[in-house]
């Protein structure tokens, strides 16, 4: 398998909350600054992506917001108009007036409607090869299948004509392993960690795109080895910390109980990074990047975020 | 036993004594403004917010506490597709149907609950099996429903028609009369907001002009569908087959109009009744407090009830004390000498206490952000309730009662 900044379409997705778009906009980053052409795509109005890159709101046509990264954010109605125009030649696309709305009505009884428009458009720019690389900001973990794997529901209920024809070269893109790959943002938490292998293992039964990576965030740093836990404890004796308030000459009580605190979040954390680690296959490589004390939004920690993960690309 | 788990919840709050709380069907005095006053007179409360902040651990400790406390029969309903509730709740999967929580979970806590703890898990396609089953016209409609592929598809694959199937399970047991409250965790907030309108969009669905239009050519039994320009471009695009699978779902859907129309009304007047509450759950992150900005203006724009509000996995107060950090910073430049001073090994004890105060530092710069994140946040509503950061998992009662006695609070 290629490394993860050689492919043409990436799906970064996870938990909600986890960081997920904060890591699609690194990765985006980072391609950028390998000289890439790259487009980023959101999914949802959020604005979400933007503002992780500092940038003002962008609608469905791509615009250049830092230097090689393109940022779009998906449209399915504009999707569904770009089709017909482009591969359809459909004579009367300027005269359907009322499509939003039908649009609108059949993806009500139909929700997978929006899914193969949405997944349509990403694989028709890697197909046309605009882009390097097309890097999507993908929906949460539930809903991340139901989008990867619209086109099998499509070609499950409409077995021939045009429409089944679109759909066989967007699933030969996306089970192509060097060219298509999934990321699962996660935490060392417990529940996301349960989150991510399950989506893991629904990620191969119900799509055909490979899992590429798994990004673990918010790693919290190690505060002791043994022998310095062991000092802690030493340390904790009351007339120790009497002492040590004494002389700094305020007391330390509390910032003994912050790092205690601490100590036990690494460890509950430590214990479900293992988790995670022992339930994926071993193929899947597991980056891990730190969590950021002094920014948690902003270009900033993008591009904090994008240098750790160039670091554990090792690349 | 309500001795022992008077002890058991004065040990978590490190409070006096914990005055017993009537039952929901004994007068209750009005107690405005509290979390658990809300619980008290409602008999639904739903939880919403973005995603990662917690919704389905407070939707469960809200209820455990609830049951303990309130005693009747509570139910905690959680429509997330992951299964996680499970673990937390000691049952070793949650279905569709509603299962007891046992006693003994509480008890192994030292805890004996006035009420039951009951626990339901969403499964989108049983939902919609059994609404298909109850308002299909006869047993023939019913089975070709239930086996259009489209209907298949639409129920089995895609998340979104949760959205209208959880509110419609609310409804379900709600109108069966048998829980005293139910507590709902929903799907994220953007999600959240699908979810309050999906009763609506339901009912506009099946009165669209646009759905008889489109299903006209198979009522009056006129298959020549191409002589539609709609249905020639969708011909076109999609092959008769398919056109043929839509319609007819649509066409053997529309005898269940009434029944659903109907009843999407009523579900959209129950969410909106007093009786029903929005529990809107959040962590101190700019980005979930602008979600939740949102969200609530949403809530209240639609006429529902903002209940109250959680500020959920917020750091210890202590860790913003400007002093503190002033302390930690000294510690940092004599960490040198105070080690000299304490004996043993002084290189180790001065690495020790620097990463002490240098680990402090760090988490300052978190809680003070934080601090003033919730300065600014202009909540909703009245009831604003704090739950701090656990340093373990909650995948006990324990742990979950825990954060219930902070709902409390």
């Amino acid at each position: 398998m290629k490394g993860l900044l050689d492919l043409d379409l990436v799906f970064v997705t996870g938990k909600g909350g986890v960081g997920k778009t904060t890591v699609a906009a690194a990765l985006a980053q980072l391609a950028g600054r390998r000289g890439n052409r790259v487009l980023v795509c959101e999914m949802d109005r959020s604005d979400a992506l933007t503002t992780q890159l500092e940038a003002d709101p962008v609608g469905f046509t791509p615009r250049e917001v830092t230097p090689g990264v393109f940022a779009m954010t998906m449209d399915t109605e504009a999707s569904l108009r770009e089709y017909l125009k482009l591969q359809l030649r459909v004579p009367i696309v300027g005269k359907i007036g009322g499509l939003a709305r039908a649009l609108d009505f059949v993806a009500t009884a139909a929700p997978g409607v929006r899914d193969i428009l949405a997944i349509g458009k990403l694989c028709y720019e890697v197909r046309e090869r605009h882009y390097d690389v097309v890097i999507v900001d993908a929906p949460a973990s539930g809903h991340v299948v139901g989008l990867l794997s619209a086109p099998q529901a499509i070609n499950e209920l409409v077995k021939v004509g045009p429409i089944r024809d679109q759909t066989d070269w967007m699933v030969e893109i996306l089970r192509d392993p060097g060219r298509t790959g999934a990321v699962i943002v996660t935490t060392p938490e417990e529940m996301p960690v349960e989150e991510t292998l399950e989506l893991a293992g629904r990620l191969s039964r119900e799509t055909v795109v490979p899992l590429s990576a798994v990004v673990v965030n918010r790693v919290l740093p190690e505060l002791f080895g043994t022998r310095e836990e062991a000092v802690f404890e030493w340390l904790l004796a009351p007339d120790r910390v009497a002492k040590i308030s004494e002389s700094v000459g305020g007391d330390v009580s509390l910032l003994f109980a912050g790092a205690r605190l601490a100590v036990d979040l690494r460890r509950t954390r430590a214990e479900h990074l293992e988790r995670l680690q022992a339930g994926l296959d071993r193929s899947v490589p597991v980056l891990l990047v730190p969590y950021l004390f002094a920014r948690s939004e902003g270009l900033r920690a993008t591009n904090q975020l994008a240098t750790f993960l160039e670091e554990e690309l090792g690349t | 036993m309500p001795g022992v788990r008077r002890r058991y919840l004065r040990e978590m709050t490190g409070q006096g004594e914990v005055t017993e709380r009537g039952s929901k069907t004994q007068a209750h005095p009005p107690r405005g403004g509290s979390f658990e006053g809300l619980l008290a007179s409602r008999e639904i409360a739903i939880t919403c917010g973005p995603g990662g902040v917690g919704k389905t651990t407070t939707a469960a400790a809200a209820a455990a506490m609830a049951a303990c406390r309130h005693g009747g029969r509570v139910l905690v309903l959680t429509v997330d597709p992951a299964r996680r509730l499970a673990g937390a709740l000691g049952l070793s999967g949650i279905g569709n149907e509603e299962r007891r929580v046992p006693d003994e979970a509480f008890r192994a806590w030292g805890v004996v609950p006035r009420g039951e703890l009951w626990a339901a898990m969403l499964d989108t396609k049983q939902s919609w099996d059994s609404l298909i089953r109850r308002h299909a016209p006869d047993a023939r409609t019913r089975d070709q429903i239930l086996a259009n592929p489209l209907y298949r598809n639409i129920t089995g694959r895609f998340v979104q028609s949760h959205d209208y199937i959880a509110m419609e399970r609310l409804f379900e047991i709600h109108s069966e009369g048998t829980y005293d409250l139910i507590v709902v965790d929903t799907p994220p907030s953007r999600h959240a907001i699908d979810f309050l309108d999906a009763p609506r969009r339901m009912a506009e669905f099946f009165s669209s002009k646009l759905l008889r239009w489109l299903i006209a050519p198979y009522r009056s039994r006129l298959v020549n569908i191409a002589s539609r320009p709609f249905s020639q471009v969708a011909d076109r695009l999609l092959g008769t087959q398919f056109l043929v699978d839509i319609s007819e779902f649509f066409v053997l859907f529309q005898s269940l109009y009434d029944g659903f129309v109907q009843r999407a009304e009523a579900v959209s007047r129950l969410l909106r009744a007093r009786r029903t509450s929005f529990i809107v759950v959040t962590t101190l992150e700019s980005a979930s407090v602008q979600e939740v900005e949102s969200l609530t203006r949403e809530i209240q724009k639609r006429g529902l009830h903002l209940g109250a509000i959680v500020l959920n996995k917020v750091l210890p107060e202590y860790f913003a004390s400007a002093m503190l950090a002033q302390t930690a910073r000294e510690l940092a430049d004599r960490a040198g000498s105070v080690s000299q001073s304490l004996g043993g090994e002084p290189d180790l004890t001065e690495r020790v206490l620097r990463e002490i105060a240098d680990s402090f530092l760090n988490f300052n710069v978190v809680a003070r952000r934080e601090a003033k994140q919730q300065q600014e946040f202009r909540p909703a509503s009245d009831v604003v309730t704090t739950v701090p950061w656990l340093d373990g998992d909650v995948s006990d009662i324990g742990t979950l009662l825990r954060v219930g006695e902070r709902l409390w609070e």
